[in-house]
């Protein structure tokens, strides 16, 4: 198979040349689409490379985060800023994995992949898209649902976020293979407290459908409680609701609907 | 299919070749430059015998372009030892019997090499962290950890509650 090597400096040469191409494919780390083509993907025959040095960097002004689609998981990891995101960053792959594996990258990877996604949902995260009519924002929830309908052409650059107290940030990663295996399921949690009641509640959930997804009902039931064992075991069991996990390799469907209330149970209780 | 130029330094040397277009870093190490040290195993960034150092940062060679590593600066295992004396890493693997079909080897003392580069005296979660992306079918991990742990200088076997556990498996 022919493959070709394009690259671009800025998004909108990059978004108009995929626009046209069918075959083309935006590269972030390699982790995805490299391995595609070396499984034999033929749909596959152009990598195209954006070297926009913004889609690196990371911006923190004023308690927003703008992170660029090409930063990766390593850099997030040592990233004093973002300390709070280390363990997420850490549990996607290995070091090798980490060195190359990108925030953009991750909002594609399919589940039980793209924990990192998982993390951004709970943050209330906006993507900024480069397409072809232009410059775009989705609310990351709104990207999952419609990821796959995104026209043709189109490249996150960036996302953006608010960075949360840090005590209000949890986050797990459940795995069979320790330390840093694909997940049977991820949670993260963006819990705020007034006078030791929940005043705001964002649960998001990995592996738990075929794109990370916020548990609204949990959410719902988790609002103005003090977070007492009783309140939480009653919680929990609403999550359901908002998943539908599929089998694979890693976990069964029986077994991730089994396990979620009692990670859940776990880390609400931390 | 196009050929296109691509320049980088491996293991030291700078080398220059036509390849193709595409061409993943590990075709380009073993079948263009004849370096065979990285392995192919899964072709899927999962198994991590492919692992080299990519200007120091462990990376996958199977799942990583020739093309993006244009200017870069590659280490395998081909270069770690000077002469006929091996890396103090290769020795330890060999002190410590953590080679047994070898397969894995490459990656290990890659990934090893990288996390002694940055960090000299890791403990044994961060040994481990560090190893978490090869995989190894012979050993058990247990001989390849211990390994690198006495390249580090650290106790073999850790605190006294890892001590414990590791004389049980003695």
């Amino acid at each position: 198979m022919t493959l070709s090597y394009q690259t671009f400096s800025h998004p909108q040469a990059a978004s108009r040349f995929l626009a046209e191409r069918r075959e083309a494919r935006l590269l972030g780390g390699g982790t995805i689409l490299v391995r595609r083509v070396n499984e034999g993907d033929i749909s596959i025959s152009t990598y195209v490379r954006l070297l926009a040095p913004e889609l690196k960097q990371i911006h923190v002004a004023d308690n927003t985060v703008r992170l660029g689609a090409g930063v990766t998981m390593a850099t997030i990891a040592k990233t004093p800023a973002l300390a709070f995101l280390a363990p997420v960053a850490r549990s996607i792959g290995g070091p090798g994995v980490r060195s190359a594996a990108t925030v953009g990258g991750n909002l594609f990877a399919r589940s039980p992949h793209g924990d990192f996604g998982v993390a951004l949902l709970v943050l209330d995260s906006v993507v900024c898209i480069e397409g072809p009519e232009g410059f775009n924002e989705l609310d990351l929830e709104t990207f999952f649902k419609s990821r796959r309908q995104l026209a043709h052409g189109s490249i996150v650059t960036a996302v953006r976020f608010r960075r949360p107290m840090p005590e209000d940030f949890r986050f797990v990663k459940i795995s069979r293979v320790k330390p840093n295996g694909a997940a049977v399921l991820s949670i993260a949690a963006l819990l705020s407290r007034t006078e030791g009641h929940v005043s705001a509640a964002r649960i998001a959930l990995g592996a738990m459908a075929n794109t990370p997804v916020r548990a609204h009902n949990l959410e719902a039931a988790l609002r103005e409680t003090a977070l007492t064992p009783r309140e939480i075991e009653r919680a929990v069991v609403s999550a359901a609701a908002d998943t539908s996990p599929s089998s694979d390799a890693i976990a069964s469907e029986w077994y991730r609907k089994a396990v979620l209330p009692v990670h859940l149970r776990r880390l609400l209780s931390t | 299919m196009t050929k296109v130029p691509v320049q980088m330094t491996v293991n030291g040397e700078e080398r220059a070749e036509f390849v193709d277009s595409g061409m993943t870093l590990l075709k380009f190490l073993r079948d263009k430059i004849g370096d065979l040290t990285a392995k192919a195993g899964c072709l899927q960034g999962t198994c991590g015998t492919c692992t080299v150092l990519i200007d120091g940062e462990p990376r996958l060679a199977c799942v990583t372009l020739a093309e993006d590593c244009r200017g870069g600066t590659i280490e395998t295992v081909s270069g770690l030892s000077a002469d006929a004396e091996l890396h103090p890493l290769q020795q330890a693997l060999l002190d410590h019997f953590a080679a047994q079909c070898g397969f894995c080897t490459p990656g290990m003392l890659m990934a090893a090499k990288a996390l002694l580069d940055s960090n000299p005296h890791p403990d044994r979660a961060e040994v481990e962290d560090a190893l978490s992306g090869n995989i190894c079918r012979c050993t058990g991990y247990e001989p390849i950890i211990r390994a690198v742990l006495s390249v580090s200088g650290s106790n073999v076997c850790g605190d006294t509650a890892e001590r414990e556990r590791c004389d049980g498996n003695k």
